[in-house]
Formats: C-alpha cells, sequence, structure tokens
C-alpha cells in the first residue's frame, strides 16, 4: 500500500486495475472520462483498454469480455447510458461470467450534461444492481466489491459516482502494483441456451433476475455500504436517509444535532430489511438525495408494505428541490427545518453583504484561435441574406451559439443535428439546412444519421469540424487520429472516403482558417443538389503549437471594432482609449481571422496553419 | 491532534477558495497548496470546476484541511481565505468569506467576450471597491505587472500562492510551499515558479 492524493476518478480506475479488471472500454463524457485514461496510464501492462467509437461500441466490447470470464469495465456519462442501454438491456436477461462493472457518471446540476437523468432510476428499470459510493475513499474500495458481486451474481452492476465524488480529491491509501489481484479466466464456452436471446430464454431469466433481486435486498442489508449511524441519544423520533455526497454534507451539516441516519450505497435492489430497522420508533424521515426521489419512494413503498406510521419527507414533499445540485446551504436550510438550528457556536457565521455591482457574465466560450470560430464565421458569411437553420450538435462547438457568432439553433444529443435538418428540410423545402457535427461525434453517431439522409433524398449540407481531436473531454482519440488509447499508431479511418461510400458526391475539404476559400467552398456546396458535405480541417490549438501571434498597428486601426464585433475571440480586447483593438497576445495563437477581416489591414504577425493534415472533436461534452 | 503550521490556537480545520476563469490555472495551485498539506500530514479534500467552464467560464476550487471535514465544498460564510485570480469573480465568491477571512485578488480584470461585444457590462474598478469596502484583510497582486516583471502571464497562480503565503492566511510556510512547487512542477518552468513565489512574497497587505 502507499498514499496518493487522487481525483475520485483516478481512485475508481485504481480500485478497478486492484480488481484485476483485463478490459476497460468506454467513450469520453464529463464527468467520467478520467477513469479509462487513468486505466490507460497506469495500465501494468496486462489490460485491454479502448476508446470506443460510442457508449454502444462500448458496452458491447465489455459483454463480449465478460461472457470470456473476463473482468470488464465499461465507462460513460449519464446520457453516454441512453446510447449504450439497447446492449444492456438485453444483457441484463443474458447475464455475465466475469465480473462486469458499468460505470456511468450522473451530473446532477446539470454542469456539463443534457439532463439531470438518475442511473439509480435506470437501475430500476433494467433490473441492474446499482453501487452508489459517498467518497473518494468508499469508490476505490466499492468498486472493487461491485467486480465481486457481479461475477457472484452473474448480472453487470452499475457504479454511479456523481460529479462531486468523479472530481472531487481525497489522499488515500491505495495497493501497489504487486498487490492487484490477477484474474484468469475460462474462456468462452459454446451453449446456444445461455448466449442467445431468444422469448423463451427471457420469460425464464425475468423470473430469475427477480427472484436474484429479491435475494440481493436481504444481502444488501447487512453489505457494509449501507448503514445505520445511531443516535447520540435516546428518544430520537426523527430520521434521515441519503446517499452519495449529500450524506457527506449531512454530517458536516448535523453539527451535535441528534438524529439517526440510514446512509444507502446500493438503492436498487433496496436494502429493505435494513431500513425496516431504521424505520423503527420513528416519527419522521427526511430524505436528502440528488436527482430522482429514489430513496424517498424506496422508503414510502416500505411504510405502505408494512402499514408503518413514519412521515417520509423530501422531494415529493418540497422538503428538498426537485432539481438541480445540492449545496451545503440547501442542506443546512433542509436540516434547519427538519431539526431546528444547531447551536449558534456550531452555525456557521451569516455574512450580510450589500448587493455587489454587475458581475461579468461568463458563459464558456470558444477557446482564441478555435478553428471553429473561423468554420462559423465562413458559413455565416457565405450564407447571408440567406433563409438557414444551423443545426448544431454535442461538443466544443456547441459554444458556437454564443453572441456574437450566433451560429447553433439546434441542439439535442450526439448526433441529432444531422436528422433535425432534414426533418426541418422535409418540412420547410426553402431553408438551407445545415448540419454541424464534430470529428468524434460524426465517427460516434453521425454515420447512420448520413447514410438515412442520402437514401431518403433529403436536401442538406453536412459540416464535419475537424479538429482532429476529442476537444471538450480533454483531447481523447478516435477513428479518424490514427491512435489508440494504448498508444497504438494505427490506419486512420478516412471521413472523406467513409461520405464518398456512402454516396455522397460532393465532399470538399477545406481549411477554415484560410477565410476566403472556405466562404466560398460554402457558396459553391450549398448550391449542389441532395446531400453534400464540406470539411473544415484544422487542429485544435490545444494540440498544436501556436504559430506566433498577431499585433495591432495602433496607427492603423480605425477603432471600427469589428474584429471583436464579429469574431468574439478572447484575445481581442480594447486598447486603453476605448476605441482601438488590443490583442492579449498571451491568449493569441495567430490564426489570423481578425488580420482576414479587418478592413483596415492594421493586423498582422499571425502565421497561418496551412497544414491540412488533421493530427489528432468533442465527446459526450 | 495534527500540527497545524503556525495556527495551533486558532483550531485545526481551514477552508480556501480559489476562484477565476477558465485557463488561469487554479487547479496547479490548488495542487500545489493539496501536496503542502499532504507532506505536513493534514488531511485534506478539494472540489475543482472540470469540463465545460473550463472554457473561459467561471471556475473554482474548494479546498478543506484538518480533520473531521465530510465533503469537499465549503458553505456561505466558511471559508478562512479566498484567492482570487480575477476581480470580478473574486466578488462572486465572496458570500463564501468568514466574516474575518482573508482575500488575496488579482487587480487585473480578465475582460469576458459578453462585455466586450457590449452585451454585458463589467467594471473591474468598482468590483475593487466594493472588496475594499468589504474585505477586513485584503491582499492586492498586480497581475499584469507581475507577467510583465517575470515574461510570463503563466505563472498568476504561483504569484498569488506567494502573496497568499506572505500574508499568512495560508497556514504554510515559505519552505513548505517551495518544496511543494519542486515536487509539482516540471524541471523545466521551475526556476520560472520559484521567481514567480519570490514575486508574490514581496506583496504588501493593505
Amino acid at each position: 500500500m502507499h498514499k496518493e492524493f487522487l481525483m475520485g476518478n483516478e481512485a475508481i480506475a485504481l480500485g478497478a486495475l486492484a480488481a484485476g479488471v483485463n478490459l476497460a472500454a468506454g467513450y469520453p463524457g464529463t464527468p467520467s472520462t478520467e477513469v479509462l485514461e487513468t486505466i490507460a496510464k497506469r495500465n501494468p501492462g496486462n489490460v485491454y483498454v479502448e476508446w470506443s467509437v460510442n457508449e454502444k461500441a462500448a458496452m458491447e466490447v465489455a459483454a463480449g469480455a465478460a461472457y470470456t470470464g473476463a473482468r470488464a469495465l465499461v465507462t460513460m456519462k449519464q446520457v453516454g447510458l441512453n446510447v449504450a442501454s439497447d446492449p444492456l438491456m438485453s444483457l441484463e436477461y443474458i447475464g455475465v461470467k466475469g465480473g462486469m462493472v458499468v460505470l456511468v457518471s450522473d451530473d446532477p446540476g446539470p454542469i456539463s450534461s443534457q439532463t439531470e437523468q438518475d442511473t439509480r432510476t435506470f437501475g430500476m428499470f433494467s433490473k441492474v444492481p446499482v453501487f452508489d459510493p459517498c467518497s473518494v475513499q468508499e469508490a476505490y474500495e466499492m468498486i472493487q466489491e461491485a467486480f465481486e458481486f457481479s461475477e457472484k451474481y452473474g448480472t453487470p452492476v452499475f457504479f454511479r459516482p456523481t460529479t462531486r465524488i468523479d472530481h472531487g480529491y481525497e489522499a488515500l491509501e491505495v495497493k501497489d502494483p504487486e498487490e492487484y489481484h490477477v484474474h484468469t479466466y475460462e474462456g468462452f464456452v459454446k451453449d446456444a441456451s445461455r448466449w442467445v436471446i431468444f422469448p423463451r430464454l427471457s420469460v425464464k431469466n425475468h423470473a430469475l433476475i427477480e427472484k436474484r433481486n429479491a435475494l440481493l435486498s436481504d444481502t444488501f442489508s447487512d453489505y457494509p455500504g449501507n448503514r445505520i449511524l445511531a443516535e447520540q441519544e435516546k428518544g430520537c423520533r426523527k430520521g434521515i436517509a441519503s446517499h452519495g455526497i449529500s450524506f457527506m454534507y449531512t454530517l458536516d451539516s448535523l453539527r451535535g444535532r441528534n438524529a439517526r441516519v440510514l446512509k444507502v450505497a446500493t438503492p436498487f435492489p433496496f436494502p429493505e430489511k435494513l431500513a425496516l430497522s431504521f424505520l423503527q420508533g420513528l416519527d419522521e424521515v427526511l430524505c436528502i438525495e440528488e436527482l430522482d426521489p429514489v430513496i424517498e419512494r424506496a422508503l414510502l413503498h416500505i411504510c405502505g408494505k408494512y402499514g408503518l406510521q413514519v412521515k417520509i419527507l423530501g422531494k415529493l414533499t418540497g422538503d428538498i428541490p426537485p432539481s438541480g445540485e445540492n449545496t451545503m446551504e440547501i442542506v443546512n436550510k433542509a436540516l434547519g427545518a427538519f431539526l431546528g438550528q444547531a447551536e449558534e457556536k456550531l452555525t456557521p457565521a451569516a455574512r450580510e453583504l450589500p448587493e455587489p455591482p454587475a458581475l461579468p457574465v461568463r458563459p464558456p466560450v470558444l477557446c482564441a484561435g478555435c478553428p471553429h470560430r473561423a468554420s462559423f464565421y465562413a458559413v455565416k458569411q457565405a450564407m447571408k441574406g440567406k433563409k438557414t437553420i444551423y443545426c448544431g450538435d454535442i461538443g466544443c462547438y456547441t459554444l458556437g451559439n454564443a453572441q456574437p457568432l450566433d451560429m447553433c439553433d439546434t441542439c439535442l444529443c450526439m448526433g441529432a443535428g444531422i436528422g433535425i435538418a432534414q426533418g426541418v428540410g422535409h418540412m420547410e423545402p426553402d431553408t438551407r439546412c445545415f448540419a454541424f457535427v464534430g470529428d468524434s461525434t460524426f465517427f460516434a453517431s453521425g454515420i447512420t444519421g448520413t447514410v438515412n439522409a442520402f437514401y431518403n433524398q433529403a436536401d442538406m449540407t453536412l459540416v464535419v469540424l475537424d479538429n482532429s481531436t476529442t476537444a471538450m473531454t480533454g483531447h481523447q482519440p478516435h477513428p479518424g487520429t490514427g491512435r489508440t488509447a494504448m498508444g497504438q499508431v494505427v490506419e486512420k479511418v478516412s471521413m472523406e472516403k467513409v461520405l464518398k461510400a456512402i454516396g455522397l458526391k460532393v465532399v470538399e475539404t477545406v481549411d477554415p482558417l484560410d477565410l476566403n476559400a472556405a466562404v466560398k467552398t460554402v457558396k459553391r456546396v450549398a448550391e449542389e443538389p441532395g446531400v453534400k458535405a464540406v470539411i473544415f480541417r484544422s487542429p485544435c490549438i490545444a494540440i498544436s503549437r501556436p504559430s506566433g501571434h498577431s499585433e495591432v498597428d495602433q496607427e492603423k486601426c480605425i477603432g471600427c471594432g469589428k474584429c471583436i464585433r464579429e469574431l468574439g475571440c478572447p484575445a481581442l480586447n480594447l486598447a486603453s482609449d476605448g476605441k482601438k483593438t488590443r490583442i492579449d497576445t498571451a491568449l493569441c495563437t495567430g490564426c489570423t481571422l481578425c488580420e482576414q477581416i479587418c478592413p483596415a489591414g492594421a493586423i498582422s504577425g499571425g502565421k497561418k496553419n496551412d497544414l491540412l493534415a488533421g493530427k489528432g472533436g468533442e465527446g459526450h461534452e | 491532534m495534527i500540527f497545524w503550521p503556525g495556527r495551533e490556537e486558532k483550531g485545526m480545520n481551514k477552508n480556501i477558495i480559489l476562484c477565476g476563469v477558465g485557463g488561469q490555472g487554479t487547479i496547479l495551485a490548488s495542487r500545489l497548496i493539496a501536496a503542502a498539506a499532504m507532506n505536513s500530514g493534514i488531511p485534506i479534500l478539494t472540489a475543482e470546476t472540470i469540463g465545460m467552464a473550463q472554457r473561459g467560464g467561471s471556475v473554482f476550487s474548494h479546498l478543506r484541511l484538518g480533520e473531521g471535514v465530510h465533503s469537499p465544498l465549503t458553505a456561505r460564510g466558511e471559508a478562512d481565505l479566498i484567492i482570487g485570480f480575477e476581480p470580478g469573480e473574486t466578488v462572486r465568491q465572496l458570500p463564501f468569506l468568514k466574516p474575518d477571512g482573508a482575500v488575496v485578488v488579482n487587480t487585473s480584470p480578465v475582460m469576458p467576450v459578453s462585455a466586450m461585444i457590449g452585451k454585458a457590462p463589467y467594471d473591474a474598478g468598482e468590483m475593487l471597491s466594493y472588496l475594499k469596502e468589504h474585505v477586513r484583510h485584503l491582499t492586492c497582486v498586480d497581475g499584469e505587472m507581475a507577467a510583465k516583471e517575470l515574461g510570463s502571464s503563466r505563472v498568476l497562480n504561483v504569484v498569488l500562492l506567494g502573496a497568499a503565503q506572505q500574508s499568512g492566511a495560508l497556514g504554510f510556510t515559505s519552505e513548505e510551499m517551495e518544496q511543494a512547487l519542486k515536487e509539482k512542477v516540471p524541471a523545466r518552468f521551475l526556476a520560472l515558479n520559484q521567481a514567480a513565489f519570490a514575486f508574490g512574497k514581496k506583496t504588501k497587505n493593505s
């Protein structure tokens, strides 16, 4: 054992390695991404690791490994689980031989996601058991136990940390590589009655699953992750039930007040026996949860089932906010209302501050020098005065929605922009429909939509923003980059060839930082009938060296403000006179876009990156 | 009992908030404080902003040091120290400060695109007056001057740590912070970061 200061996701990865994981697959998505990255980085050498093309592929690859008896881990964010739900729903009926942990990170808030869906609820729906850790330390131990449970009961299991566990840091004792469990496996054994899903098998296995989950409910009542913290003084009539990071907020917030506390680490199957003994003698229980009222509903169910007169409070009664992330303030307030205020000396000093001046408004923006800015600007210029719709997608380029670019009219989920552009086009033939998709998103879920468009005679322009990486989630490789998660150099998948093979006649690749050529290309391609594509290729600034920086000749600058007003680049500021432009040389990458639009020719010094060759996107944010 | 450098009489827990704009280097600063805490055997929990907000949005790190702490997030009114990488972001986090807490702030603003294109005003001067009025222990650092003198704007994080160290509010000795730098900063950037720390230490408290 040795001590390390670890991010939750790093601790989870090290826990999986300690459990002898043989294969790990996933698709990037905040807040889950660092788990797979850490497994790749800390791989003792015998683990197969891949960034899959999407979550469905990852789930299937992991299932195959688990069919052989190997231990498999698959990682994704919560909306990624929607993509992977098809194989998972059926896999639960088939079961696994080796332990298989499905890590899904939930994002209360949501801080970096489209939805506030709760994987605990997905557990109930899919009948897959769920492990819900409350701290980095617990996550490290719990993922090892999750593999044991999965293997013992022959079912995939969910492991669902939330953002504050994934991205929290703690110092903890972890195993040295020599102490890792080595998991040997038998290999795949042919047996059509076990591995081939047919209705007859499904109905038989469905009954077995229900029986097993009833058994697991009992087993989980003795699982140490689920526990009751006894009240300090006798005669306590009030209880608090919580989970995950909210349980830690509860402990910090209690400050000596008397209450019985139930911590739930396995929301499904719910530890009913443990909950029954928790409820014994209580009048009221406050459920402090994030996302869905899972514990609250389970306790209501138990009270109904056993005829208990205990009042259950929580989200359903309005005592806890129904949406959003919990904070210390929310928990302090709810506990104050439920238990009465803590003693004054223990309560945080209220700080009365007058209303501050108008705070800066800072939505996330495209980086200075980001090639996506140039791509959006080129399409905007080319389509000036025309009726258009710009369907966006998931990735850094969603930020093209911000003023002044305002180039993202819709955004739904990975790959959806391509389908939405078609639907709008079928209903509004006079609208020029554009779908913007990043390179990683194109491979993840853009290809089927494009086939659909071509087959069904849609009229649309597909714009692939190829920055040669999965940028938003921290630069993971994808099929177009020619690198794998394990650092192998492999043959790139060419998106030009894919598009041509689908049947597209017009597929043009252009450097967006060459503004003139980019605008001309878009004008020309958009006039073509049917489905056509423009590929804007220029590497993400985070994976390419800046080629110097631009400077404004203060003599020549006429202070018209066009560059600032039209581009919205964070490197463009006003000089001290409040009129002329000044460039923040620490941010500027010398992309030259502002040089190309300056009507006075006052900006120079940048260097156009004239390489069309990509090096290394997006991900599920 | 855990030894808390220079703070034995004041209790053992300390909450620190780092705040700024994505890309300003708050995460490394958080790692440096964590390394100093670990070297002194002080338990530490931290929470960071990772993801979309890193693209020029408001970001924060919460650090909680000492025993008996469960969650990595600090409640309002409970931070002992705020290290603000930017005036407006510091004002945004001010409700978290204890009444007698300390603030170290970089006085050079990062202008948001929304202000540059005239969609939302931002007056950094107003922010600084607000801080001066409502913070008892305020230390101002001229980040722009620091960048000029050091020849780099990328070490603002370590300049601010230097200022926080000399103000006494950080609770670690100079040697402990320098040791953390040696452990966490790549060798080729170490001299620059050491210069940045020394520069920050010369800051006068107001």
